[in-house]
């Protein structure tokens, strides 16, 4: 059965400076030039996932309305491929759009609902921070155990055929000097749109 | 010629058959590669969903390194690839992003002037030794072997560096070059679906699914790749994708550089074929290039005397 469902959105949902801030961030300053073709939407290999179309996302982004595009699972579920942004006619940085709208997630705390690729990126950005290399037997296990736990046996058979071809080990890679990369880190002022930045 | 050699996390793991692979090639060839001494993860799509001015930190040192020693920089990881190669011109197109990197690096005692090259082993090995070079070294040629050639997103997008975006012809040159033949393959510039593989697989088996099933539509033999995520995707779930898509077989997902090596004549464990998830001997023997074993130790070695060029 269908049932009806009136989203109305109010102009004071609005936060013009979110916006404002986004179209500062690398790659996002054409995000006005949009003319709604849906061209990103009709392209996106994951568009059928989403609960809201590429598309909409840069529409409702550009209006600062930011509860909205902070909680959509679009931003998480983009794998980066860069087919919507090749295609637009208005060269609109789309995929970068949706980096720095999961970096205003992250920002603002939220935890979306499917959050699975949130978590990946996260486990993904401390160990490659901290250890400066990803040793992906770890980022493997502690991924699927946080966010796939029952497929985590079922799983056993492709991680001893890993094991056995040698492409998959329990090592922790890290850079021989880690400390000058942590110092690299720590000095570097942070990319967020904020005017002062 | 030297370069800095920038192997990154994967070709020490999961990806190990490509540098295996890669090294043997550029040995063959007479391209000397020097891993770059303590390099860093480039940050993969990752760093950049977290953290915009560590992100472009992280990547660009691996590019101050390599300028600090004057080599260019080869990254053979189509992630890197793509990554370090947005963060170069990223840099050179926003204040923002310059300014947080330079404050980064300086911490270090690095700066970066921009005065390297990124290169990516498909368009370096069509350029520097050429594919006349190549030809003239072929051993074992990879006659009958109809192959796809599967680009994915970083050789082609957001900027295409060396090919055509739409039309892309690096890999299949190559692997004409040895032999073999091209497969008609409509997905070569699909998305593989990335690190989803890992947080949503069933997402990421659909789309990998479509590169499979296009594969047998062209009736190529065999899949190559130039990125270890891509090939990861493509060669580990085979099994889930098939159990829930039966219309599709096993199909082996090569790099590009392990047929090039066999065509040069290194030997399958050189080259880490040994190491596929879906095995890739039987097509080879099958199709007459590799002989099976016993047959194989009566003939005369073939890789010894390769070292030159
Ligand atoms: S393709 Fe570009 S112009 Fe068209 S709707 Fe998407 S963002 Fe807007
Ligand atoms: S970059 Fe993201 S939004 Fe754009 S087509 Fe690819 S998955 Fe879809």
């Amino acid at each position: 059965m269908a049932t009806l469902e009136r989203e109305i959105r109010f102009e004071s949902d609005r936060d013009p400076e979110f916006a404002a801030q986004i179209r500062r961030m690398p790659g996002c300053e054409n995000l006005n030039r949009c003319i709604q073709c849906a061209t990103c939407s009709g392209i996106c290999p994951l568009s059928t996932y989403m609960d809201m179309t590429p598309r909409r996302v840069i529409q409702l982004a550009r209006d600062g309305f930011k509860a909205d595009v902070l909680n959509c699972n679009t931003i998480w579920l983009c794998a980066s491929c860069y087919q919507c942004q090749v295609e637009c006619p208005k060269e609109i940085g789309i995929t970068d759009v949706m980096y720095a709208l999961k970096c205003k997630a992250i920002e603002a705390g939220i935890k979306p609902k499917q959050a699975a690729p949130q978590t990946l990126y996260r486990e993904f950005y401390n160990l490659g921070t901290k250890n400066g290399r990803i040793s992906e037997g770890a980022l493997m296990v502690n991924t699927v155990i946080k966010t796939q736990p029952a497929r985590f046996w079922s799983l056993k058979m492709l991680g001893l055929r890993l094991l056995r071809t040698g492409r998959f080990g329990w090592k922790i890679e890290r850079m021989p000097q880690q400390s000058v990369l942590k110092a690299a880190i720590q000095a570097t002022p942070p990319i967020n749109g904020k005017e002062s930045s | 010629m030297k370069y800095a050699y920038y192997p990154g996390c994967s070709l020490k793991s999961s990806g190990r058959a490509y540098e295996e692979s890669f090294l043997a090639v550029c040995k063959i060839l007479g391209l000397e590669m020097e891993e770059l001494d303590n390099w860093n993860c480039c940050g993969a799509t990752s760093f950049m969903s977290i953290e915009q001015g560590p992100a472009y930190t992280c990547s660009v040192r691996n590019l101050a390194l390599a300028e600090k020693k004057n080599m260019d920089l080869v990254a053979p990881c189509g992630g890197c690839y793509g990554v370090l190669l947005k963060a170069d011109h990223y840099y050179a197109d926003y204040p923002a992003v310059r300014n947080s990197v330079d404050k980064g690096l300086a911490a270090e005692g690095l700066q970066y002037r921009r005065q390297i090259q990124i290169r990516h082993p498909m368009e370096l090995l069509t350029h520097d030794p050429g594919l006349k070079a190549i030809r003239s070294l072929v051993k074992r040629p990879l006659k009958g072997l109809r192959v796809a050639s599967y680009y994915g997103c970083r050789f082609l997008r957001p900027v295409a560096p060396f090919d055509d975006m739409r039309h892309p012809q690096t890999m299949d040159s190559l692997m004409k070059t040895v032999g073999a033949r091209i497969a008609d393959y409509a997905s070569r510039g699909r998305c593989c679906g990335g690190a989803l593989a890992g947080s949503i697989p069933k997402m990421a088996q659909e789309l990998t699914y479509r590169l499979i099933k296009d594969a047998q539509k062209a009736e190529a033999d065999v899949i190559v790749t130039g990125c270890p995520l891509c090939q990861f995707n493509l060669d580990a779930f085979q099994d889930e994708i098939i159990a829930s898509h039966p219309d599709v077989k096993p199909i082996p997902v090569f790099f590009f550089t392990q047929l090039l090596g066999l065509a040069l004549g290194a030997e399958p464990e050189e080259l880490g074929i040994q190491r596929l998830i879906v095995p890739g001997i039987k097509i080879l023997q099958e199709k007459g290039i590799l002989g099976d074993k016993k047959a194989d130790e009566k003939k005369v070695p073939v890789a010894a005397g390769a070292q030159n060029g």
